[in-house]
């Protein structure tokens, strides 16, 4: 087991009162295998990432629960242990390419940087590593890539870069937030290429964060839906998408538009939106959207319970 | 009735200078669309696809006008209106109009709603300040807001109603044609499904014509009843929704279809899958002959020379390929 | 490469020549300033005014008095002043400029390095009670007229405990030559660098701070944390790297504007007979040929400033060289 994270809690103190962005998250995750996190925007899939790397600055969060990495614990870790995990053992690739690297900085530096944050060996030699990571993620020119600076190079190779830099350690656990939504479905279909043959030769541990569906079909073994800061249903990819169980991965399914075949008249849409942290309804989250919402729903909050497959839902529990 | 074409272009090209002459490079021209010709009937949506960059953006403000035209044509319901004033414009500008991607940035932050969807009708219109206030509402009404969200202003508004009342804007002074330029991309995935099909409603009940850009395909296909593929500013390839996505001609087309995720129970990576190496080329320096062969996996010397011309090969099907998959 | 520096030539002349034209059109040309009047003295008689405007060439086309007057500058040299009649202008300048060079070099060295480490410092700690005490003394600092800091600091350096053993080593007021006493010539400065530098320190600390605080908001540098780096490193390599932008287009304008002359009020209360004690009193005067001397010095000054600037823009954010 690499990765242990048991009923993760992160709140924030806000000016309208207390925002609970994660509220009781557990997963594991097993050596070199990927879980994909999907959910819509404000779920708390950053948080529980950020929570997991320590990554987490602002002065009025609140961190609970217990983060495991292989076996050691990180919350309250003095941040210069963190700090030697960090780039080393669990290495971060960020949503946006275009402002995670440092403008002012050659990517050969930049990775070069890393490297020698965590070992010691010379430049030149961190430097003729930096040309084989790149040639790794497959940049055409390695050499002459190193000596660009990150405005010159294009949103998928600049997402190369990070992900040669997050490469640079041999970590054993790969974090990835929503790493190709900035990006053309093209582009995408090379990065998502990367990962997978990276999570073979590097035998990293993947999450893998996104809010598409299909994304995380084709890359995850594993995978978690989250809702309003808890996860709603996990399961295997083929449990999950063959079987779907709660009403809302059900109905996010069944709104995606298909790719082929006959066009639905109208779209099966969820109605309303996605409910403000501050004001979460009563009982089941999902509630006010959900279409077979009955009167168990208010009163309490279904649990995940146990099990490869699960969801959080009475329905479920009672069928 | 689908049959009038009611916006036509002929080899329409919007060209942007960057630079000065004193500049390190001098001064350069980016040809953001080259040599576009599409014909837009009466009813139906034009789907425009392609990589961020290939100049869908630009073509959307090419047809309202929101641009000057550099070269080519532009014709509203058969009258030329290229080069037409702005104040030759305003009549037109009603019956066409468009909708942006960011629900919020269109809107300003610091007025009511119900006043932003007033201001068309205020403008334009010869109304009372009572027929516009029921216009208002019945506006509401349309496009899925509850009456008493006039006296709102837009950060009270999730993204899904911030983009209704973009909506509301744009179809206030009943136009003909609106331009929705990635109007969901913005928002969540469980509402863009209500917005697709909030356009949808519309476009029956107002007989509305679409020209809608979203770098989602899946929602492309699911709105548009023709596509445009575009490449470098470019059109490679037209027909039928349906029909170019199961059988598409050009090489781009079917790798750009390829790419996209689909959800799929079969065992990860068994579909079919075309990955385009190298980067989309800058405008500012295209590729001689066909613009795609730098990155097209069947590319032959007579590519690199010759460039392609968009040509029908089947009625309503056009493709710029020296070697289309007919 | 060569185009761009020659365009940026071709700008500052014509950056000078219109401020030249503007500032001759406001002495000459504004009803109500004519000079004849204000060096005939205020009860002049209409034949001595006349005689005045004669001597002066008053009476000849404006443009042939600019032409002349731009002549006198820059080719021969030997522009007079109309107050202090056979007084050179030129050589007045020349004799001003290292007094103020030498106040406002030493001035900048000093805020900078200051105000940097304050800025870092309070960035570091933010929202800690050392960086709000170093805020409000950089508030202090602004809000203290530097006409009355100089006066208070000769007050306490010159009069009041000069004869301590603190500030006994101060200098009389007045400037010494760095190639006759460097000595001399750092001793007297010390006090007004500080006096002058105590603004700019409060300005560019506080700027500074702000700057660096965004950065530290920027997704790169959470990206920077990821990979393990220290604070230390974060702070100095990532933020402060980035947050100099915005230093070094404060930095040009001021030091420009200074040498060009503001540093008028310093000048003053130390005695120094610098480029703003020169402009201030020909203006006074209004010494017409005095004032565009300066003004075309100090505009010269202004504009090599800007081009500097933005020279060392290009070395600080690779984006703005074209690849
Ligand atoms: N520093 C913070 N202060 C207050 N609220 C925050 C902060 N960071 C995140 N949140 C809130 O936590 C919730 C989850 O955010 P996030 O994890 O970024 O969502 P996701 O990545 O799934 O889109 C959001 O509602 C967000 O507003
Ligand atoms: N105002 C402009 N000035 C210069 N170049 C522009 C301008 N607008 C767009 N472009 C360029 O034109 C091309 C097409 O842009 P755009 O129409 O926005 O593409 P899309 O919407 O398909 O992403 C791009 O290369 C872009 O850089
Ligand atoms: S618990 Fe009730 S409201 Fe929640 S998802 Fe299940 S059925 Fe719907
Ligand atoms: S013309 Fe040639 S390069 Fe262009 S798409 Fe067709 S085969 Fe490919
Ligand atoms: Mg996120
Ligand atoms: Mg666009």
């Amino acid at each position: 087991m690499i990765l242990s994270v048991r009923d993760l809690k992160v709140s924030f103190r806000t000016n309208d009162g207390l925002v609970r962005a994660i509220d009781g998250v557990s997963f594991d995750l097993e050596e070199s295998e990927i879980l994909g996190v999907v959910g819509e925007s404000g779920s708390g899939k950053t948080v529980s990432l950020l929570a997991v790397m320590g990554l987490i600055t602002d002065p009025n969060a609140s961190i609970e629960g217990s983060i495991r990495y292989k076996g050691r614990e990180l919350v309250g870790l003095p941040p210069r242990e963190l700090r030697r995990l960090r780039g080393n053992e669990i290495a971060m690739i960020f949503q946006d390419p275009m402002t995670a690297l440092t403008p002012v900085y050659t990517i050969g530096w930049q990775i070069a940087e890393q490297i020698r944050a965590h070992q010691n060996i010379s430049k030149a030699k961190a430097m003729a590593r930096v040309e084989e990571l790149l040639a790794e993620v497959n940049f055409p020119n390695p050499h002459e890539a190193m000596s660009r600076y990150p405005h010159q190079l294009s949103g998928g190779m600049r997402q190369r870069a990070v992900i040669a830099m997050a490469l640079s350690c041999n970590p054993a656990l790969l974090v990835a937030d929503e790493p190709t939504t900035a990006l053309d479905v093209t582009v995408q279909a090379g990065i998502l290429d990367l990962v997978r043959k990276l999570r073979a030769t590097h035998k990293s541990a993947v999450v893998f964060i996104t809010h598409d569906m299909g994304v995380v079909s084709e890359l995850a073994d594993r995978v978690m839906v989250m809702y309003a800061g808890r996860v709603v249903e996990r399961g295997s990819r083929m449990e999950l998408f063959s079987d779907p169980r709660h009403p809302y991965t059900r109905a996010l399914l069944g709104s995606i538009p298909p790719l082929t075949g006959e066009k639905p008249r109208r779209l099966p849409a969820i109605p309303g939106s996605p409910p403000s942290l501050l004001r979460l309804p009563q009982g089941c989250a999902f509630g006010p959207r959900c279409p077979v919402h009955y009167e168990p729903c208010v009163t309490g909050r279904p649990d995940l319970g146990i099990g490869t497959h699960a969801a959080a839902c009475f329905r479920v529990a009672q069928a | 009735m689908t049959d009038s074409p009611i916006l036509e272009t002929r080899s329409l090209g919007k060209r942007f200078s960057i630079g000065t002459r004193f500049s390190a490079e001098g001064k350069r021209t980016v040809h953001a669309v080259d040599n576009v010709s599409l014909t837009v009937r009466r009813g139906e949506t034009v789907g425009l696809v392609g990589e961020s960059g290939c100049g869908k953006s630009t073509l959307a403000r090419c047809l309202v006008r929101l641009y000057d035209i550099s070269d080519g044509e532009l014709l509203f319901e058969g009258e030329d209106i290229t080069s037409k004033s702005l104040s030759e414009l305003r009549p037109l500008r009603r019956r066409l109009q468009m909708v942006f991607q960011d629900p919020s940035a269109s809107l300003n932050p610091r007025r009511r709603v119900g006043d932003l969807v007033a201001e068309p009708l205020r403008i334009h219109g010869k109304l009372s300040s009572r027929e516009i206030a029921a216009r208002v509402a019945e506006l509401f009404e349309l496009v899925g807001l509850l009456p008493d969200h006039v006296m709102r202003y837009p950060h009270e508004f999730s993204g899904g109603q911030r983009q209704r009342v973009g909506i509301a804007r744009a179809i206030a002074l009943n136009p003909d044609l609106v331009v929705l330029d990635e109007p969901v991309s913005a928002l969540d995935v469980s509402v863009q499904a209500q917005i697709v099909n909030l356009l949808a409603d519309l476009q029956e009940k107002l007989n509305l014509t679409y020209i809608f850009i979203a770098h989602d395909l899946s929602v492309v296909r699911q709105v548009s009843t023709r596509i445009a593929v575009m490449y470098l500013g470019s059109i490679v390839e037209e027909g039928p929704a349906e029909e170019v996505f199961a059988t598409s001609a050009h090489p781009y087309s079917q790798a750009l279809i390829s790419a996209v995720p689909v959800v799929e129970t079969t065992p990860s990576g068994t579909r079919k899958r075309i990955i385009l190496t190298g980067d989309v080329p800058s405008p500012l320096k295209p590729p001689s002959g066909c613009r795609f062969h730098p990155r097209c996996p069947i590319a032959v010397e007579r590519c690199r020379t010759e460039r392609p011309e968009l040509k029908e090969y089947r009625p309503g099907r056009k493709v710029a390929c020296h070697f289309p998959t007919v | 490469m060569i185009y761009a520096i020659l365009r940026r030539f071709g700008q500052m002349l014509f950056v000078m020549f219109g401020i030249s034209v503007i500032v001759f059109l406001i002495f000459f040309a504004t009803p109500g300033a004519d000079p004849a009047a204000r060096i005939a003295g205020r009860n002049a008689s209409p034949e001595v005014l006349e005689a005045v405007r004669h001597n002066f060439g008053f009476d000849r086309p404006l443009y042939v008095q600019y032409a002349k007057m731009m002549e006198k500058i820059f080719v021969t040299g030997d522009l007079t002043s109309f107050v202090n009649r056979g007084w050179k202008v030129v050589p007045a300048v020349m004799d001003s400029i290292p007094v103020t060079l030498s106040l406002v070099f030493g001035a900048a060295i000093l805020w900078v390095v200051v105000s940097i480490i304050i800025g870092i410092v309070a960035a570091a700690t933010r929202d800690s009670w050392l960086d709000k005490l170093l805020m409000a003394l950089g508030l202090l600092g602004i809000s203290m007229p530097v006409y009355w800091l100089g006066e208070v600091m000769n007050l306490i350096t010159q009069s009041r405990y000069h004869d301590s053993w603190a500030f006994s080593w101060v200098p009389p007021l007045g400037y010494k030559n760095f190639s006759d006493d460097p000595k001399g010539w750092f001793l007297t400065l010390i006090i007004p660098w500080i006096t002058l530098a105590i603004l700019y320190i409060g300005i560019y600390g506080r700027v500074l701070r702000a700057a660096i605080i965004e950065s530290l908001q920027e997704d790169f540098i959470r990206t920077a944390r990821a990979k393990g780096l220290s604070e230390t490193r974060i702070l100095l390599r990532h933020a402060l790297r980035t947050s100099l932008i915005a230093f070094v287009t404060l930095f040009g304008l001021d030091f420009g504007a200074l040498v060009g002359g503001s540093a008028l009020l310093t000048e003053v209360v130390f005695g120094l007979h610098g480029i703003g004690k020169l402009t201030y009193d020909a203006l006074q005067n209004l010494d017409l040929p005095m004032i565009m001397a300066t003004v075309m010095y100090a505009s010269m000054f202004v504009v090599i400033a800007n081009a500097v600037v933005d020279f060392v823009y290009i070395l600080l954010d690779p984006r703005l060289r074209t690849s």
